[in-house]
């Protein structure tokens, strides 16, 4: 799932500084599910703004809306029909949802509420790691199922540094190498040999490097 | 493939060779490395330039070189996988051979977080094995990283190409692997990370010898003189992959000054004997940190001068 943070609410408030109408736009899907951005964070933020506001004698008017998916156009319809009547609109959105609604609505002030961090996990509750970089070309499979881009600090394909001490990371003593964890895992695969040989350089074409990514699936515009 | 290296010469003569490490300034003063390699000259064979190392900006590795190598020092351009991609590697590559650079040291680069820049990205477009197997390439068949256009040089670089290793770090059982793995990418030497830990590395050098690794590459022990206990304690906790024994650490303990800088050179210059006795080490790399003047001293105690 994608994951986010909410971001600090001293630089939203200050982002919020002068609108009056706020569209509050929460998502039902990834960022509901790490507790940043559904429709009870909405709620929450929703209060702390409106608290504030009267604390300052402001007048504020605030809507709150979670759709299901804030990436697709389908869903955030059902946003359109207020639209107008808001200053600006405050998504609790990954980075996609946000430009959903910015390319929707291009007459509208759109505003980050949360800071997309990664693809991820939920390693234990209320623990979330990353896992993937979506390099556009996954390579688990050789890797014994731990991703070597995004996982080891370094993106190296022929590993381990020479800082990895004790099982963990020399970048942080609370993440473990991603090294050993493939060396163990493909040892215990009894996989070991596919490490033998030195991985050539990666394309990176396929990753971020090569610019926008985009996906086509020409059955579905035929039909 | 014989290059120009004097380290290369040294080493294929047979004799033990010593290199040592000098770090540029971390300010533009091009005297300060010359100060330092004047120090280096008559007692070493090769001397290092680190490459912006702990991700601190200093004068830049290449330059660095340049300057020692106008003072008649073979210089080890050290090069980290961190700050640069493929284009600009090869390309350094390129400008070192022509600026008469005839060492190479393939790094990953301490990670930018340790440094005065954490908000750098860091690169790591490829890591240090591909970066050797991309030297050797370029040496031996004049060619670039999977160039499209499958050009090949008229004029490659020729050079002495190495890598480092750390027996200390984990797993410990993989690290001679990658070791071999290193060799077969293109390493024709290997300085090793600091060694206060001597029974570990010759349980290493046992492994490497069982897959007759020390036949295919020259090793060179590190070594580095401690100047405290509290230096001692620091690089035990404190720099990644590196393992300070208690014994040496007690050994510095209660010193103060000029006694345990003294300490620190004794140290350094018994393991330097013990590794002269030890089977495929074929030389030592003294990385004296901001020490430099201790080398003439540890390499003369250590009864390897002159140079040949
Ligand atoms: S290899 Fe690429 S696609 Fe696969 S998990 Fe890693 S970053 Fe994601
Ligand atoms: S310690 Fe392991 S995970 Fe960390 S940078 Fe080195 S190889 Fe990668």
């Amino acid at each position: 799932m994608i994951v986010g943070e909410r971001k600090p609410y001293e630089e939203i408030k200050s982002m919020l500084e002068g609108s009056r109408k706020i569209l509050l736009a929460g998502c039902g899907t990834c960022v509901k599910v790490c507790f940043t951005g559904g429709d009870k964070e909405v709620a929450l933020l929703a209060s702390q703004l409106r608290l504030s506001a009267k604390k300052d004698k402001r007048n504020i008017h605030i809507m709150e809306m979670t759709v299901e998916r804030q990436c697709e156009n389908e869903f955030i319809e059902e946003i359109a029909p207020y639209v107008d009547a808001y200053d600006v609109i405050m998504s609790m959105a990954c980075g996609a949802g946000v430009q959903m609604l910015a390319q929707r609505f291009p007459e509208k002030i759109v505003l980050p509420a949360v800071n997309t961090t990664f693809l991820g996990l939920l390693e234990k509750t209320g623990f979330f790691v990353e896992n993937c970089q979506g390099c556009g070309n996954c390579v688990l499979g050789d890797y014994g199922g731990v991703c070597p881009v995004t996982r080891c600090a370094k993106s190296i394909f022929n590993g381990p540094c020479g800082g990895s001490q004790n099982g963990m990371c020399e970048v942080d003593p609370q993440t473990p190498c991603a090294w050993e964890l493939i060396i163990s895992r493909l040892r215990a695969l009894g996989q070991l040999e596919r490490l033998s040989k030195t991985t050539p350089p990666k394309d990176w074409s396929s990753a971020r490097d090569g610019g926008q990514r985009k996906l086509t699936r020409e059955e579905q515009i035929l039909s | 493939m014989n290059t120009q290296s004097n380290l290369e010469r040294v080493l294929e003569s047979g004799a033990f060779a010593v290199t040592s490490e000098c770090g540029p300034p971390r300010s533009a003063a091009g005297d300060v490395i010359l100060r330092k390699g004047l120090m280096l000259k008559h007692c070493t064979d090769a001397v290092n330039v680190t490459d912006n190392q702990t991700a601190i900006v200093r004068m830049s590795s290449l330059a660095s070189c340049v300057l020692l190598k106008s003072i008649g020092i073979d210089p080890v351009l050290q090069m980290v996988c961190r700050d640069r991609n493929r284009i600009a590697l090869q390309s350094d590559i390129l400008g070192a051979a022509a600026l008469g650079i005839d060492n190479l040291l393939c790094l990953s680069g301490d990670h930018q977080s340790f440094g005065n820049q954490p908000g750098a990205k860091n690169v790591y477009d490829i890591d240090s094995m591909q970066l050797l197997a991309c030297a050797r390439d370029m040496c031996e068949n004049g060619r670039f990283i999977s160039d499209l256009g499958e050009y090949e040089m008229d004029t490659p670089p020729s050079m002495f190409i190495g890598a480092a290793a750390n027996p200390f770090a984990d797993p410990s059982d993989y690290r001679v692997l990658r070791l071999a793995k290193k060799v077969n990418s293109g390493a024709r030497f290997i300085q090793t990370q600091c060694i206060f830990n001597l029974k570990k590395f010759g349980r290493w050098m046992k492994d490497v010898r069982a897959m007759g690794l020390h036949e295919q590459v020259y090793i060179l022990g590190g070594v580095t003189p401690l100047k405290s206990a509290g230096m001692a304690r620091y690089m035990r906790d404190k720099v990644a992959g590196m393992d300070v024994p208690d014994s040496v650490i007690r050994r510095m303990e209660g010193l103060k000054g000029e006694a345990a800088r003294e300490m620190g050179i004794k140290i350094c210059v018994e393991t330097i004997k013990k590794l002269k006795k030890m089977e495929g080490v074929s030389g030592v790399h003294i990385m004296a940190i901001e020490w430099e003047d201790a080398v003439p001293q540890i390499v003369e105690m250590a009864e390897l001068l002159p140079r040949p």
